[in-house]
């Protein structure tokens, strides 16, 4: 693996709040073409480490690098996101106020220069709207307002919007909360789609199911470190996972 | 209600154009009428600037009668200048300090273009420098409230002083003329009227053509979710300066208007109860709707002259009793009850169809 074929490298991450540490000396590596998934139990730092991915958090020391080169060390959220990491949160977090179309329209200019973004739409820029409307199942509700979609659409939305940034590294922070199970599949099904060389999809999950079906590699994280890494059917039958995570006594202990 | 900002603009503007021509010509007026809805044109400007920041990008300012009073004392000082042209002495407020000239920083405020520039310069540096500094610390909601009042409180007691050659607690006044326009003519005011009415127009039609524009949906998309917009790579301190900026530069117009036709101006329109009450008309009009915005205040300040008339002990009892009204019944606002009451009307329209139907 060389140095290009990495989306994003973590290395010796600490993040700690006033005494408490959540990240401890923490190094991980995303490829371009994997879709990896994190979990762990509640606490395990899943959430600190994207906010420290995108910006929202301060590191105290280690360095992340995005695409290989580009170390993110005091960057903002602007910033961090113009290098290619889109993030959903596990919130639906869109613009109820605006419609479908202008959501996808405002996350289109956002990635560009300020004088750029006020300029009318192409008519190659408007092909891509729709062409993601279409991806994301949602070409009906262009003209709806957002705040108006079922649960599952607004995440497929905002899932929508970070694509129309051509990012370079999604980060799904719990894409199938709250969804029914015909959602999940169609969510499934879209991650399968994104998923190509030029691109990495991290997914934070609780439904072990959906990461078993969408994640070449599992990632576990117990109290800010990682516990062990690789496909999901290995991850499932380590005895470490079983014990922190399942919370069922190992045949070992 | 937003459909109609184009209509309502373009009624101002010929409203206020017919009238300035009409009084060329030598049409007769109430004075006291003109000047009244003079003054409420401006204040609807005042309320509009801020229903810009505050309905669209989610930006309360509880300090706007700062930019107000900005345009306000820079007129004051070109009427103040031009009446010193014409008799050469300073007015009373200077002579009791026993000040024989004006202060060097009147020099030129004759002009009236100088004065225009000037007002722009002056409000553009300090909304610049304030929003840049508030919002790159990211300061926002109830704080940046607090701070916008404390700036417009620490502007009036500075202003109240004596010695800073703007007239101190006894304000500016003592003005003789406007373009030549003697202030005792009943075309003046007529005139004054006329042109606060167009400007209100045109600023209408602008600040409709702004939000309808793509910044205008980065600015409502602030309002939603602005750490989400962050998120996208998108950094929102620009749109937040510009609307900040633009709104300013409005209310500094507005008090441009309004010295003119009130003949003085003091240190109470830095007093933070004009810039909360500013806040009212707005929440009363309904944020977020242009046309609201400027009906909220037609409507509060309209109240304000006929009860404070009448019943001025009641008034703050009155007002007091309408914000809490609206906002338990009406939180958007009069442009809700448009709604509501366009509901009510429409189900008892079609009422008896629905019978003829069963």
């Amino acid at each position: 693996m060389t140095k290009s074929d990495q989306a994003i490298y973590v290395s010796g991450l600490n993040v700690s709040f006033g005494a408490f540490s959540v990240l401890k000396n923490l190094s991980w590596l995303v490829n371009f073409g994997e879709v990896k998934g994190v979990i762990g139990p509640n606490g395990a730092g899943k959430t600190t480490l994207l906010d420290a991915l995108t910006g929202k958090t301060e590191y105290q020391s280690g360095d992340i690098f995005v695409r290989g080169r580009h170390n993110i060390k005091g960057a903002n959220e602007p910033v961090i996101a113009r290098l290619g990491l889109g993030r959903k949160f596990q919130k639906p977090s869109i613009f109820s106020g605006l419609s479908v179309f202008e959501n996808l329209e405002i996350a289109l200019r956002s990635g560009k220069a300020i004088l750029q973004s006020i300029n009318q739409l192409t008519s190659h820029e408007k092909e891509k709207i729709n062409e993601t409307a279409v991806l994301i199942g949602l070409s009906d509700c262009l003209g709806k307002d957002a705040g108006t979609l079922a649960h599952g659409q607004k995440q497929w939305l905002e899932i929508g919007m970070l694509i129309m940034a051509d990012p370079a590294v999604l980060l799904l922070d719990e894409p199938v909360a709250g969804m029914n199970g015909e959602e999940r599949t169609k969510t499934a099904t879209l991650i399968d789609k994104l998923k190509g060389p030029e691109m990495a999809i991290v997914v934070v999950e609780h439904d072990m199911q959906f990461v078993e079906t969408v994640c070449d590699s599992v990632t576990v994280l117990h109290d800010g470190q990682i516990l062990v890494e690789g496909p999901m059917q290995d991850v499932k039958e380590n005895p470490q996972v079983i014990d922190v995570y399942l919370g069922r006594d190992s045949e070992n202990a | 209600m937003l459909r109609s900002s184009e209509k309502f603009a373009v009624i101002f503007f010929l409203a206020g154009s017919l009238l300035v021509i009409a009084s060329f010509m030598g049409l007769e007026t109430s004075t006291y009428l003109m000047n009244l809805i003079g003054q409420i044109a401006a204040f609807s400007l005042l309320a509009l600037s801020l229903d810009l920041i505050w309905g669209f990008c989610g930006i309360l300012s509880l300090g706007h009668g700062l930019y107000f009073a900005i345009g306000g004392y820079l007129v004051a000082m070109h009427l103040v200048k031009v009446a010193f042209e014409k008799t050469g002495t300073p007015p009373d407020f200077m002579l009791f300090m026993g000040w024989e000239d004006l202060p060097a920083y009147y020099f030129g405020i004759e002009s009236f273009a100088y004065l225009l520039f000037l007002v722009i310069l002056v409000t553009l540096s300090v909304s610049l420098i304030f929003g840049y500094f508030s919002f790159r610390s990211r300061v926002t909601g109830v704080y940046f409230a607090i701070i916008t009042q404390a700036l417009v409180y620490m502007a009036m007691l500075f202003m109240f002083r004596n010695d800073t050659g703007f007239g101190g607690n006894n304000g500016m006044t003592g003005f003789s003329e406007i373009f030549g326009l003697n202030f005792r003519e009943n075309k003046t005011a007529t005139i004054l009227c006329g042109i606060s009415l167009t400007v209100l127009g045109l600023s209408l039609l602008g600040c409709k053509k702004l939000v309808d524009a793509p910044l205008g949906r980065f600015m409502r998309a602030v309002k939603e979710d602005e750490s989400r917009l962050r998120f996208l790579g998108f950094d929102t301190v620009y749109v937040k300066l510009t609307a900040w900026c633009i709104s300013a530069i409005l209310a500094a117009i507005a008090g441009l208007l309004y010295v003119p036709q009130v003949g003085i101006i003091n240190p109470r329109v830095l007093s933070p109860e004009l810039s909360i009450e500013i806040a009212v008309w707005v929440a009363i009009g309904g944020r977020g709707s242009l046309v609201g915005a400027i009906f909220g205040a037609v409507v509060v300040s309209g109240l304000k002259f006929i009860l404070t008339g009448l019943v001025p002990d009641l008034w703050p009892f009155l007002l007091a009793i309408l914000v809490v009204g609206i906002v338990i019944y009406l939180p958007n606002g009069f442009s809700d009850g448009a709604r509501v009451f366009g509901s009510i009307a429409r189900r008892l329209v079609s009422a008896p169809h629905r019978k003829l139907q069963s």
